[in-house]
């Protein structure tokens, strides 16, 4: 967590200081937030909120994906909702199975209502392996976002072009989800999981351990995109997002660049997906379409798409806010989501993460070099 | 054959209402490569001063025509007005403007609901263009084929004015190098106003046609925006013809698909087969030739 070993030092992300106390800021920070997730919230919060906030932090793991391609790459990911749902329906296959099995039958609840058949379908089969399934909830996110990253990266297809086919991958994959109502629940998707691994979901203490997974796998992806940040390909990711024509002509190659960070990316995006189901109990086309997928690049955007505690910050914020105001004043709070966008992105697209930054500069109306945690050129992508 | 046909007609329907709302995307995205997500209201704005002018004029027939202009003017000046409020200010950050605008349709949408109610409202369509009509054992509904007619007459004035007119060359100019216009003493500001104007007014064109269709609710837009920037990005935003074909093209693949697999699975093949094309034309069908490397 600390870049003083870095080789990069002195181009380094964050900016190097020799001050002992900043030497030790991001580490500590880091313990702080490890303290408050890990020692704080299951003490402070009750079983119910201590749930929703489980759900929150499913949300940020994808923040963290999202701030890695959006802020640090310039890739406008608008289809994260996918990689989530594959995810996510990975894991509850193999809890629906799994379900299925403690009971004694051989297929899920919804196959009986819906199915056509009495065998399972093929593609089902190796989801009821749980290292299998397990597996996948990260590695199909990675290969759908590499097939598709390779094909459009290599082509030079970026910007808006970029962000409209992943947005149509996320209208495709839930509207092909809800078209299999037989196979995959439709638009109910698949719902009232019971069991994780053995332990029943029901039980509040199992609740609580869910909760424990879900924020140390938050704690360990920051850290890791943390190294990724302030890596060499960190410094390169940026400079692809800045200028790529010049980072081609230095001679490297941009597609690549731009490919594993949105492999990363959908990588946490489906671990996340998976890590939901969980502490939901259900995953359904309506989680992971245009709209929601929009909304998991909200969170980075007002938080701070650059900054990794920002985006984070921002995506437990929002979905904290969504889901307390949405019941109380569903009305207000659409036209404050909208406005909050507008502003947020619109005049402060740095996010809350850089009002400290832009506060100060207007203060002693200084021109300094901005600092690379300010936002994007947008052009890049 | 008689299938294939019938097939053909309501894939060339939806290509015409996709062109319909692609026209204006061209115009708008072609200009400024501003993703304007809010356009998909402007369709519900069109949409809603249809319904309004149907419950003060009682005529249907009229009403709808008197529709056409009035919700091209009412979407028009919405689009000016988000032009001027916030879209010029994100004029070097265009990707920003896709979640601004995004921003500003969910306020549109909530919009609608507090004054128009949820839950979604019908239009009664005028007698001449509830019937059918059969053409060498085609069915044809006169409704698609008023938007059929409607769509290509957009296209076609559209066509006229970029090609014929001071303004249409203005605009034209500034697609192709919006600094060498501004040299040119060309007012790149107020072309812009004028393009979001006219390209947020077909939104609202689009809208009224959307009525003899389907329902109108505070959410309809959004049903077919992914699809008409699909179509722009295939069609590429050099000449309105790539979107003409596009939109057509797109339009008969869908149905053709659907005929032979389902709604869904054709969903995904269109994706699959527009990535393909993007293979072969990156910037889409009809690019600008430029030497400019981004």
């Amino acid at each position: 967590m600390t870049t003083t070993t870095s080789p990069t030092e002195t181009t380094s992300v964050v900016q190097p200081s020799v001050s002992p106390l900043e030497r030790f800021r991001v580490p500590g920070a880091f313990l702080l937030g490890a303290v408050l997730l890990i020692g704080v919230a299951p003490l402070a919060l009750s079983d119910f909120r201590l749930n929703l906030l489980a759900k929150y932090l499913c949300y940020a793991i994808v923040a963290v994906g999202v701030s890695l391609a959006w802020g640090r790459g310039g890739l406008l990911v608008l289809g994260q909702g996918v990689f989530f749902g594959l995810g996510g329906y990975a894991m509850a296959m193999h809890l629906k199975l799994a379900d299925a099995a403690a009971t004694g039958q051989t297929l899920p609840d919804f196959m009986q209502l819906y199915g056509t058949s009495d065998a399972l379908p093929w593609w089902w089969e190796p989801f009821a392996d749980p290292a299998f399934a397990l597996a996948m909830t990260v590695l199909l996110p990675m290969a759908v976002a590499a097939l598709l990253g390779f094909f459009v990266f290599r082509r030079r297809v970026k910007g808006a072009y970029f962000a409209i086919l992943s947005q149509a991958l996320a209208a495709a994959l839930s509207i092909w989800l809800i078209g299999q109502q037989a196979t995959t629940g439709g638009t109910n998707g698949l719902t009232d999981i019971q069991g994780f691994f053995g332990y029943d979901l029901n039980d509040p203490v199992n609740q609580r351990m869910v909760y424990f997974v879900i924020a140390a796998v938050l704690l360990l992806l920051m850290a890791a995109a943390r190294q990724l940040f302030v890596s060499r390909y960190g410094e390169l990711l940026i400079a692809v997002r800045d200028s790529e024509e010049r980072v081609r002509f230095l001679g490297y190659n941009p597609a690549n660049v731009k490919l594993v960070a949105y492999v990363v990316a959908a990588g946490m995006a489906g671990l996340a997906g998976a890590l939901f189901v969980p502490a939901v109990g259900i995953i359904s086309p309506a989680l992971i379409g245009i709209v929601p997928s929009i909304g998991f690049v909200i969170g980075a955007a007002v938080g701070g798409r650059a900054s990794l505690v920002g985006a984070v910050l921002g995506a437990i914020v929002v979905a904290w806010a969504q889901s307390t105001l949405s019941d109380a004043f569903p009305a207000a709070w659409t036209y404050l989501q909208g406005l909050l966008f507008v502003l947020a992105v619109g005049f402060l697209p740095g996010g809350l993460a850089s009002l400290g930054v832009v506060l100060r500069r207007r203060r002693t109306q200084t021109r300094t070099t901005p600092t690379v945690s300010t936002a994007p050129t947008g052009e890049t992508a | 054959m008689t299938v294939i046909l019938n097939q053909s007609f309501t894939g060339i329907s939806i290509g015409a209402v996709l062109l319909l709302i692609a026209l204006g995307l061209t115009l708008t995205f072609g200009q400024m490569g501003v993703i304007n997500m809010a356009h998909g209201e402007f369709i519900m704005a069109g949409a809603y001063t249809t319904y309004v002018l149907q419950k003060s004029i009682s005529s249907a027939g009229i009403s709808l025509l008197v529709a056409l202009p009035l919700a091209f003017l009412v979407a028009g000046a919405m689009g000016a007005l988000l032009e001027w409020l916030l879209i010029r200010r994100l004029y070097t950050r265009p990707l920003d403007t896709l979640l601004v605008t995004w921003g500003v349709s969910l306020m549109l949408q909530q919009l609608a609901r507090d004054v128009f109610g949820a839950p979604n409202v019908q239009t009664h369509a005028p007698d001449l263009l509830t019937g059918n009509m059969s053409v060498a054992g085609v069915t044809l509904a006169n409704n698609r084929l008023f938007i059929l007619g409607l769509a290509l007459l957009c296209a076609l004035t559209l066509t006229l004015i970029l090609r014929l007119t001071p303004l249409g060359r203005r605009i034209r100019a500034v697609v192709q190098n919006r600094d060498l216009a501004e040299v040119s003493g060309i007012a790149t500001e107020r072309v812009d106003r004028t393009t979001f104007f006219i390209g947020s007014g077909l939104a609202g064109v689009a809208g009224v046609a959307l009525t003899l269709v389907g329902p109108i609710g505070p959410t309809m837009g959004t049903n077919y925006i992914v699809d008409a920037f699909l179509v722009v990005v295939v069609g590429g935003v050099a000449q309105l013809k790539g979107s003409v074909i596009t939109a057509f093209a797109l339009g008969v693949l869908q149905s053709v698909l659907e005929y032979s697999t389902t709604v869904s699975v054709a969903k995904v093949i269109v994706l699959v087969a527009i990535v393909a094309f993007l293979q072969w034309r990156p910037q889409g069908l009809y690019t600008l030739r430029t030497r400019s490397l981004v």
